[in-house]
């Protein structure tokens, strides 16, 4: 910002100003100031000069403002990289509003999520206009783009088919579900779901209903919490890579925004405390508040668990600099490798009298565990009382439908049936992954080490041409349109290494695992080529 | 450290409004709620605009449509794909359900466009998503008083939206003034507050009036002159029992000059289907870019994909939605007779109404004191001694005391009887006492800032045992 002076005009100076508003040509232009003061100057300097001094004096302070707003988003992964396809901070999109007087005027919201191009995003709807299907469009777009898990989906058709018409006429009666209910989710569902959340976690870990609230969604969830723990302007730090969903559901409306904590391929991107110090040192000193820290577990797009001690130094952590500790579990019960998984409940239950337990919150849903994504069914699990108590007045905006509040209780109450999922789907689950993995591999794609979610992260680095986000986003679009593949680039989840891609594997059969590989041989090669 | 520090503001203030005694009232019969065997003498829920009247008319549709629910054999092979279907798009067939609906509710004058549908969580949320789209904290809306006390929480607690009220009252039946429009958008004008739009809700609650045409175009206009948006909750349109007939702003558009842009409207089928525990929510708008943001925001709300397919089969059924609509309009057309009637035989009026799932009771006669202080005292009698909820109207930010919202289409006849009959003994009781005291009570009009006009109508002087004269049907 500040331009270096040529120590050899120093002496030399005028009393012109110079363009630089740096506070070290204090000294230039003193000494004239002081010819002013004993008269040799005259008026003209002596008002010229502490006039313009002033006016520098703002544009300098106007563009320092300016830098400040444009590195919300700190520690930009690289110089030379540009961001276009992050979706940019509302302080930015003022000039968009701002149409013709005749045009109708939205909010700054509205321009922000129409600027927002992520390539997660622009991914998900080309896959959809062009969805490939085996025999109606063998050419479409194959979807690994979103973590959906079909590859036991015929275990709930089955048992929909046996029990999801339940006891006769009781179940189809309106009447007791088509009235409204009661907002956070019915007690009967809530039970249900502590059991649940009770086998998933680890069987020793206790539930307690009472601190539940129940959303449409693990999404509305994150963003409830987001508006109960921090105000607009706000922080939470995120260890990168990150699910891309994060900045949606915690910047748009509640306006908190998203600091990077960066994890690298030398750790298999474990989180490192030092990393994360320095981030909320950073932070401070930028000014920014920060409210908390927001962790998946497994993370989501690495599939890695955080250790027990790594949960414990973050417990540690947030109770250090008093802040909220979020982790977000929905895949919880989607593991199949043998790295051991820790909730943070089962710390919690276990160490009660030292923790506090009140800063802590977990996010859960039905959406992975159980693939029932269509349903909308999330989980806000916290012990603080006013938490849950501003929690449940915000999920009136996204409350479940009675009848699938319902037809949930019921499969989540058939214990049975959710253990033979849970094995069954495991098996699945592995054998999927590990093939994949390994066919993967056999191109010469590794991917990072991952026992839990529905994704490998791939290392795609070395056919990446320039190595940065350009050369990542080019490697992106070739799978697109050659391999016709959607897969979600690292940047699109602020990786700081580029070239990494998150891979979904769960949307694919054993038997179609070789016509996806065929694919992405189709781009190696076109890559390897051109190299 | 204090642990209500760690929370938000918007976790740790009170702009959910749910401190309004609309919401207290309800606390008092979820402690002693009314059942006619197990609990006769409980409080009777008529603060709840919920319709019951029709639910044996779904039920028989879902007996005779086993595959429009995945949980049947009949409909169960389609679960794969209904359950992992997260699209905020919608399923296309329950978007041609909805607009199919809509535009039979509005008896085929309008068509509506299935693309333009969004989902979100109930018409709380649909409300909520429309200020997000056209708004930013600290911006206004324009609002015609009396009007439903959520608007509060749903437009203005997480949006940072604040509410500017545009006073109506009685002696014109409470309809919207164009004086009363400008005078509200010149004073916040005045006060540097930037008005982004005005909000309607026609049918009106809690009036259950409906806007005349020319009512409706003149507010086209002003939006138009003034380039703000106009936003109509329309989630009481298919519960019109009488004439006049419903006249949607969509039809208005269609026959004058506007931007089309400016306008939006709020949907659901928590009233018109009585379905509030399927929180199926609907923001219609004729803007594009709001289309394609409020999509996105739709992520928040969207409808459960069981409810989606279900409601997709349901609405797509030409015949059930006619003979639904048909008879939701002749029992509430009945049941609204029933009930105002009771009410005459103990000389209390109500607005005239033709729609929505109340009435808005005249109580001034049985204020002690004409204020709100005196409806409040009234109020409490009410909940505690007569135990009914009904619900203030100054929880509605009504400018005038002494009106009631008093809902009716919850219960079953056998309920609505005993409440008549708690309503007419207390209405004995205080009328006897009234003529007892011999007093002559003066009234005290409310004077909000906004409101410059100051009229006294002698009609109004009150002497007590006399009983206004009829002026409201």
């Amino acid at each position: 910002m500040t331009r270096t002076r040529n120590p050899d005009s120093e002496s030399e100076s005028e009393s012109k100003p110079s363009s630089s508003s740096s506070s070290s040509t204090g000294m230039k232009l003193i000494v004239p100031l002081q010819g002013v003061v004993q008269g040799r100057g005259g008026i003209l300097l002596g008002s010229l000069i502490p006039c313009a001094l002033f006016y520098f004096l703002q544009l300098y302070l106007k563009k320092r403002r300016r830098s400040n707003h444009n590195n919300h988003s700190s520690n930009p992964p690289s110089p030379s990289s540009s961001f276009p396809e992050l979706p940019r901070t509302p302080s930015r999109s003022n000039l968009s509003s701002r149409g013709s007087i005749t045009r109708a005027r939205l909010s700054r919201l509205a321009s922000t999520i129409s600027d927002d191009d992520s390539a997660y995003y622009v991914g998900l709807n080309r896959a959809s206009r062009d969805p490939y299907h085996k025999f109606s469009n063998p050419d479409g777009i194959i979807q690994l783009g979103l973590s959906d898990n079909t590859l036991s989906l015929d275990l709930i058709g089955d048992w929909m088919q046996k029990w999801g018409s339940g006891g006769g006429d009781d179940d189809l009666s309106i009447n007791g579900i088509a009235t409204y209910q009661a907002f956070d989710g019915v007690d009967e569902l809530k039970l249900a779901m502590a059991d649940f959340m009770r086998q998933v976690m680890g069987r020793s870990v206790h539930f307690d209903t009472s601190n539940m609230v129940l959303t449409a969604g693990a999404t509305p969830a994150i963003e409830i919490l987001s508006f109960c723990l921090a105000d607009p302007g706000n922080a939470f730090l995120v260890p990168t890579p990150y699910y891309p969903g994060f900045d949606r559901d915690v910047r748009w409306r509640p306006g908190v925004d998203l600091i990077p904590v960066h994890c690298r391929s030398a750790d298999n991107f474990n989180l490192s405390m030092t990393a994360l110090e320095q981030a909320y040192a950073q932070a401070r000193k930028r000014g920014v508040k920060v409210r908390g820290i927001l962790v998946s577990n497994p993370s989501n797009p690495v599939g890695n668990m955080l250790t027990q001690d790594m949960l414990y130094n973050l417990i540690d952590f947030a109770e250090d600099k008093n802040i909220h500790l979020i982790v977000d579990e929905v895949f919880a019960g989607s593991r199949y490798g043998s790295e051991k998984f820790v909730s943070v409940a089962e710390i919690l239950d276990s160490d009660s009298e030292y923790i506090d337990n009140r800063r802590i919150h977990i996010i859960y849903g039905l959406s992975k565990d159980l693939a029932l994504a269509g349903f909308r069914v999330g989980v806000i699990y916290s012990f603080d009382r006013n938490v849950l108590a501003a929690a449940r007045k915000l999920c009136r905006f996204s409350s479940i439908s009675a009848p699938t509040q319902r037809l949930v209780t019921s499969m989540l109450s058939d214990k049975r049936f959710i253990q033979d999922y849970f094995e069954t789907n495991r098996n699945r689950m592995r054998q999927v992954h590990d093939e994949f993995v390994d066919a993967l591999s056999k191109l010469g794609i590794k991917c990072a080490k991952s026992s839990g979610g529905m994704f490998c992260w791939a290392d795609m680095s070395g056919l990446i041409k320039p190595y940065s986000e350009k050369g990542e986003l080019e490697l992106w679009e070739k799978f697109m349109s050659i391999a016709k593949i959607n897969i979600t680039p690292g940047s699109a989840c602020h990786c700081i290494e580029p070239g990494w891609f998150r891979i979904c594997f769960t949307t694919m059969s054993l038997e179609e695992i070789p016509l996806v590989i065929e694919r992405i041989r189709r781009v190696v090669e076109v890559c390897k080529s051109s190299s | 450290m204090s642990h209500q520090q760690l929370l938000s503001k918007i976790a740790t203030n009170d702009k959910h409004g749910e401190n309004s005694p609309y919401f207290d009232g309800w606390k008092a019969y979820d402690r002693n709620p009314f059942h006619s065997t197990k609990n006769p003498q409980g409080v009777i829920q008529m603060g709840l605009a919920e319709n019951q009247l029709c639910f044996d008319l779904i039920e028989e549709w879902i007996r005779n449509n086993p595959k429009a629910s995945i949980c049947t054999p009949e409909g169960v092979h389609q679960f794969r794909d209904i359950a992992n279907f997260q699209d905020y798009h919608g399923l296309p067939q329950f978007r041609k359900g909805v607009a199919n609906f809509m535009s039979k509710a509005r008896g085929g004058r309008v068509k509506y466009d299935p693309e333009r549908i969004l989902m979100s969580g109930g018409a709380t949320g649909a409300n909520e998503l429309i200020m997000f789209c056209l708004a930013d904290p600290g911006d206004a809306f324009m609002v015609p008083t009396p009007y439903y006390p959520a608007f509060v929480r749903d437009l203005g607690w997480r949006t940072g939206v604040q509410l500017v009220p545009v006073h109506c009252d009685s002696s014109n039946n409470f309809k919207v003034t164009r004086e009363a429009l400008e005078q509200a958008y010149d004073n916040a004008k005045k006060s540097n507050i930037d008005v982004k739009g005005l909000i309607i809700t026609n049918p009106s609650n809690p009036l259950g009036t409906t806007l005349d045409e020319e009512t409706l175009k003149s507010l086209v206009r002003f939006i138009n002159e003034k380039n703000i948006h106009l936003v109509c909750d329309e989630i009481y349109a298919a519960t019109v029992f009488s004439a006049p007939k419903f006249v949607s702003v969509s039809e208005v558009m269609q026959e004058m000059k506007c931007n089309k842009e400016l306008i939006h409207i709020i949907y659901s089928l928590s009233k018109d289907m009585g379905l509030p525990g399927f929180r199926v929510g609907i923001v219609y708008s004729y803007n594009n870019d709001v289309v394609s943001c409020g999509r996105k925001m739709s992520s928040f709300g969207l409808v459960s994909s069981q409810t989606q397919h279900f409601l997709a089969s349901l609405l797509s059924d030409e015949d059930f939605v006619n003979k639904y609509l048909e008879t939701s309009k002749k029992r509430l057309a009945k049941r609204h007779r029933f009930f105002t009637k009771g009410l005459e035989t103990v000389s209390i009026t109500c607005l005239a109404s033709n729609s929505g799932l109340f009435c808005w009771m005249n109580l001034r006669r049985l204020l002690k004191e004409q204020s709100f202080e005196g409806e409040m005292k009234l109020w409490r009698v009410i909940v505690d001694e007569v135990k009914l909820n009904v619900s203030p109207g100054s929880s509605f930010n009504c400018s005038e005391p002494g009106w009631f919202r008093v809902c009716f289409a919850n219960m079953d006849d056998e309920t609505v009887e005993v409440a008549l009959k708690r309503i007419r003994a207390f209405v004995g009781r205080e009328t006897n006492d009234n003529n007892n005291n011999g007093k002559r009570v003066e009234v005290k009009r409310w004077k909000s800032n906004n409101n410059l006009r100051l009229s006294f109508n002698s009609r109004r002087r009150i002497k007590s045992g006399y009983t206004l004269p009829n002026m409201y049907g």
